[in-house]
């Protein structure tokens, strides 16, 4: 075993903390996730040019050719940054897909467009009567001429308001499979709201909107082991941007302990306060082991391991994010529910995280069900 | 032992819940029900109807214009109220400066304050917390300087609930810094329109202006508004804290939120089933059941032994940490069951005119942010740390 970064890993990790610290700090991002868009264009093209949207794509299309390792190290610094800019959706899930599934002309179209910050894409797969259900589609596409008209309804597409193009999910006769519609294509309605994070996603309705054959992404009627492939891609980084929330609230609240006063001393010299904190500690300790076994296991061919371990670190990130959060708000006592802390913010974030691509109890049950194959 | 109903509490019930529900104004109960914010106006109009009917102070003696209801009653009482809809009955003015005007205050003081109270003709709002003293409430600062019949205060409040709104603030002030903390601490009735008074709202994490700061320059408070003994604010500051640890255990709203949160269960789908369906997430709905089942029968205990009291006594502390936890578990169960759509934030869909769509039920768009704001319930009223520090040295004497 080797726990090591590289030194270009290392490198990355440098970078990311100097521009979170430098030009992420808390009050621009208020700022950023109440305008328009809810994000920064000019943030989104130094990410191009620090290489972060060409990370995850091979060498041959403009791409770094990293892997799920570097994209935790991208989202850990992300998630102490409260990012608002739609890498998760456009870069790790949708860009992700692409590099797995496209075809050579739609990798070449899209993935350097990706790479130097032109092109946002968002995958709109979830329904709202399907919950986290990944197989449940009722979103229909019919063969007509040559290509096919979609219709349905997508919701809480992530980034969803914000992309040029969507990855749209369909049934055909054939079974789900993906196409990539353009967001002003008619017949697309995109309704782009605030989530209670500060970021967006939208909701959108497909209304017999045509598109040619060459939209079709991947296999007709493959479409789902794709779909959870780049599902679990982004859940891996979720894993690790949860993971550098949970390791910045224990520094604000640690800090929050030694300097808070009551009763003529630092509120951290009481027992009880102590041991909650180092709970904290051992909980974001615990749950970065998983998201770094998620970010390897991201990477697995054999998609039952994938697809169990990406479920055992949600699950338990979630349960361990739910326990940092809600002890670093209570630790701050007023001052951990006031908007005007980043406490606050970095619980929301964490609370959201849990409830997206499955929460804690949703992937519990997929990893308990893997218990009856054996 | 019985712990049914008698057939005069029954008979009670029966009489609460159809004064209730055809008294409580439709609009006002539209609100509570569907999460939407409330005006000040609705907490008002519904006080005015409760003390039209003599029921405005269900928990003060007769004497003083309360319905003198048993614990029982009052308890059957608050419950009708939340099944039905109705807006909570505020307890800074009902149930935390009222007891202590009650217990310590001036003949002069009663004969003012409670009727205005009962009626819903004043609103009060509490000057407990400052930024330094929280926990450690008797560190407090702010200070009243006695200057012949006036008091002059200066100083700074926080955690201030609705005092946007209100029409006079209880305070605990300053008045000697002689001895322990505590033996200085003053307890003044302050006209929120005096000069010297700023109100300035904090955001809470929701995004709703629910707290303020409130900040004291050379405020003039004639000392007729000292209640009781100068100096001995800290006595009564206990006991009005231990009034409002018996509120917080709020058992009729929580189990309006469970009813709630079942009939969410049953209309989210998973995969096209309803969640209630769920085994994984049914559980964590009846674990929550039991706790509730449980605290009921324990909130009906403490209250019933302190009948003959003057104050609630240290037990007080159990009905404040289980309730609080009871109702952050409900609301959170509440954002769970909706999946992605608790990522949604509407604020718009707050307000009760709202013509638009919502985004996934019509139940939805309140329930991330209560989620989120109700993590202030294990914090205020005494954090749930130091209610367990009050049952440490109180009840168990460690």
């Amino acid at each position: 075993m080797d726990f090591n970064y590289t030194d270009e890993q290392n490198a990355l990790r440098d970078t990311l903390s100097r521009y979170i610290a430098k030009d992420y700090g808390f009050e621009q991002r208020r700022a950023l996730a109440k305008s328009e868009i809810g994000f920064s264009r000019d943030h989104w093209k130094q990410f191009a040019d620090l290489g972060l949207l060409a990370l995850p794509f091979p060498e041959d299309v403009g791409g770094l050719n990293g892997n799920a390792v570097d994209t935790m190290l991208v989202m850990e610094a992300f998630g102490r940054g409260l990012v608002l800019e739609p890498y998760l959706s456009t870069v790790v899930v949708a860009g992700g897909l692409i590099r797995d599934a496209g075809s050579a002309a739609q990798k070449e179209e899209l993935l350097p467009a990706i790479a130097g910050g032109e092109l946002m894409l968002a995958l709109a797969h979830y329904e709202r009567g399907a919950r986290y259900e990944v197989s449940r589609v009722d979103t229909a596409a019919k063969a007509d001429g040559s290509g096919w008209k979609l219709s349905g309804s997508k919701g809480v597409v992530l980034g969803g308001g914000a992309s040029d193009k969507l990855l749209v999910s369909a049934g055909t006769g054939k079974g789900l499979s993906l196409f990539l519609v353009d967001a002003k294509a008619p017949g697309v309605t995109v309704r782009s709201y605030m989530t209670q994070d500060g970021g967006r996603a939208a909701e959108i309705a497909l209304s017999n909107v045509a598109v040619g054959a060459d939209a079709l992404v991947g296999p007709e009627g493959g479409a789902l082991p794709l779909v959870e492939r780049a599902l679990d891609y982004g859940i891996a980084a979720l894993c690790a941007e949860s993971v550098g929330i949970m390791a910045a609230l224990d520094e604000a609240t640690l800090e929050y302990l030694k300097t808070r006063k009551q009763f003529g001393q630092p509120i951290g010299r009481f027992q009880a306060l102590q041991h909650r904190m180092v709970d904290m500690v051992i909980a974001t300790e615990q749950a970065r082991s998983m998201a770094m076994m998620a970010a390897v296991k991201a990477d697995s061919p054999d998609a039952a391991e994938r697809r169990r371990a990406i479920s055992a670190a949600k699950a338990y990130i979630g349960q361990q994010a739910r326990f940092v959060g809600q002890q670093a708000v209570q630790l701050h006592g007023g001052m951990g529910v006031v908007d005007e802390l980043n406490v606050s913010h970095w619980f929301k974030r964490l609370t959201l995280i849990d409830l997206t691509f499955g929460n804690a109890d949703h992937h519990l049950g997929l990893f308990s069900d893997t218990l009856l194959a054996a | 032992m019985d712990l049914n109903y008698t057939p005069e509490e029954q008979a009670f019930r029966a009489e609460v819940r159809a004064f209730v529900t055809t008294h409580l104004p439709a609009d006002i109960g539209a609100k509570v029900k569907g999460g939407k914010r409330l005006a000040k106006d609705d907490f008002v109009r519904w006080q005015k109807v409760l003390h039209a009917k003599g029921w405005g102070a269900t928990m003060w003696p007769m004497k003083f214009g309360g319905t003198g209801w048993s614990a029982v009653q009052q308890h059957i009482f608050e419950e009708e109220c939340a099944e039905a809809g109705a807006p909570m009955q505020l307890p800074f003015g009902l149930k935390m400066v009222a007891p202590v005007i009650q217990a310590f205050g001036s003949k002069g003081q009663q004969d003012h304050f409670l009727p205005r109270i009962v009626d819903g003709t004043d609103w009060w709002c509490q000057g407990y917390s400052e930024p330094g003293s929280g926990s450690d409430l008797a560190s407090l600062k702010t200070k009243a300087e006695r200057q012949g019949d006036h008091y002059v205060v200066n100083g700074q409040k926080t955690w201030n609930t609705l005092g946007q709104y209100a029409d006079w603030i209880f305070c605990l002030v300053r008045t000697s810094s002689e001895g322990r903390p505590q033996e200085g601490i003053s307890f003044l009735l302050i006209d929120m329109k005096t000069p010297g008074i700023t109100v300035r709202p904090i955001i809470m994490n929701d995004g709703e202006h629910e707290i303020n700061e409130v900040w004291f320059e050379d405020v003039k408070v004639p000392a007729q508004n000292l209640v009781g003994e100068e100096n001995k604010g800290w006595t009564y500051a206990k006991f009005l804290l231990g009034h409002e640890r018996t509120g917080i255990a709020g058992v009729g709203r929580s189990k309006a939120g469970l009813k709630h949160l079942k009939a969410i269960a049953r209309k989210e789908t998973s995969a096209g089933r309803p969640m209630i369906e769920d085994a994984r997430f049914r559980d964590r709905i009846a674990q929550v059941e039991l706790e509730l089942m449980a605290l009921e029968i324990t909130n009906m205990r403490v209250l019933s032994a302190e009948k003959e009291k003057k104050a609630p006594g240290p037990e007080a502390s159990i009905l404040k940490i289980k309730g609080s936890e009871i109702q952050q578990t409900i609301a959170e169960l509440q954002m769970q069951a909706l999946g992605h759509y608790a990522l949604p934030w509407l604020p718009e869909a707050l307000d009760p005119a709202w013509p638009g769509e919502p985004v996934g039920a019509d139940y939805a768009a309140p329930l991330s942010g209560h989620y989120f704001n109700y993590r202030k319930t294990t914090i205020y009223g005494g954090s749930n740390e130091i209610q367990k520090n009050i049952i440490a040295q109180m009840i168990l004497g460690l």
